[in-house]
């Protein structure tokens, strides 16, 4: 039998918002279970999902966001949005986030700090983008453990030759 | 290799008819994949047999973690390269509905 190259998939996550650090959590997981190789790549906001003061604190802003409806919180408004005068009211983030994160755990979805470790138990490799991390004056022990490392731009491309790649 | 003949599988692989499983099946069909299988691995089918129940649907790695009294690592070593499906075949299931 000859040696074939294992599927391999990377994600780049440059969003710190609570709904954009799921998709790659997700695909990731997936990917996983089915035996590809996974390496996740945290650059820009993305570094907010890998920092400890900020994993626990991401948020869903109702404010500009066209698909928020009222209808997700099972009232029979059909397809009218929040209006966005209401978006700015202290404390609609928060209550926005509250929501989502109540719908996610109903289903059975972890965190996004457990999210990451069980990725990590599972052998996906994680890193930060060193451009970020020297503008943001982030410090390694700013970081959750599943990071390996920080790396370059050009590291990434190294390490994910042949690979499937998907920005987030 | 006959108890891996005569069993019924779909196009991906998949058991059609839970019931005829048997443990022959599951050592076999893990011998094929490169795995001995051990208490531990036992102890991870039974739950999925169980948690199918008459569905036949296998439940999800992170049901498995949770349920079965194994961690993330551990059963990413008991089946390499792709817990999720090879735990379904072996326990003779369906593929795994659920994303997490």
């Amino acid at each position: 039998m000859t040696e074939e190259k294992n599927r391999h998939i990377a994600f780049i996550c440059s969003k710190g918002d609570l709904d954009m650090a799921y998709p790659a959590l997700i695909m990731g997981w997936a990917a996983l279970g089915d035996g590809i190789d996974v390496t996740i790549f945290f650059t820009f906001w993305g570094l907010d999902m890998v920092t400890k003061k900020r994993v626990d604190r991401l948020e869903i802003a109702p404010v500009a966001n066209t698909s928020f409806k009222m209808s997700m919180m099972g009232l029979p408004t059909g397809n009218w949005g929040i209006p966005n005068i209401l978006g700015i009211i202290p404390g609609m983030s928060a209550f926005a986030t509250w929501f989502m994160k109540m719908k996610m755990k109903a289903l059975g979805v972890p965190p996004v700090s457990e999210y990451l470790e069980m990725l990590s138990d599972a052998g996906a490799n994680m890193y930060g983008c060193k451009m970020t991390v020297d503008m943001f004056d982030i410090k390694d022990e700013d970081f959750l453990p599943c990071v390996d490392k920080v790396v370059t731009a050009s590291d990434f491309m190294d390490m994910t030759e042949g690979a499937q790649i998907v920005f987030i | 290799m006959t108890v891996l003949e005569n069993i019924t599988l779909n196009e991906e692989g998949f058991m059609t008819n839970s019931a005829e499983w048997t443990e022959e099946f599951a050592s076999a069909l893990a011998e094929k994949e490169g795995i001995t299988l051990t208490d531990a691995h036992w102890a991870i089918i039974n739950f999925c047999r169980e948690q199918a129940g008459d569905s036949g649907a296998a439940p999800t790695l992170r049901q498995i973690t949770s349920g079965a009294g194994v961690t993330t690592k551990e059963l990413f070593q008991l089946f390499p390269k792709g817990p999720a499906k090879k735990v379904a075949k072996i326990s003779g299931l369906g593929k795994p509905e659920g994303c997490v």
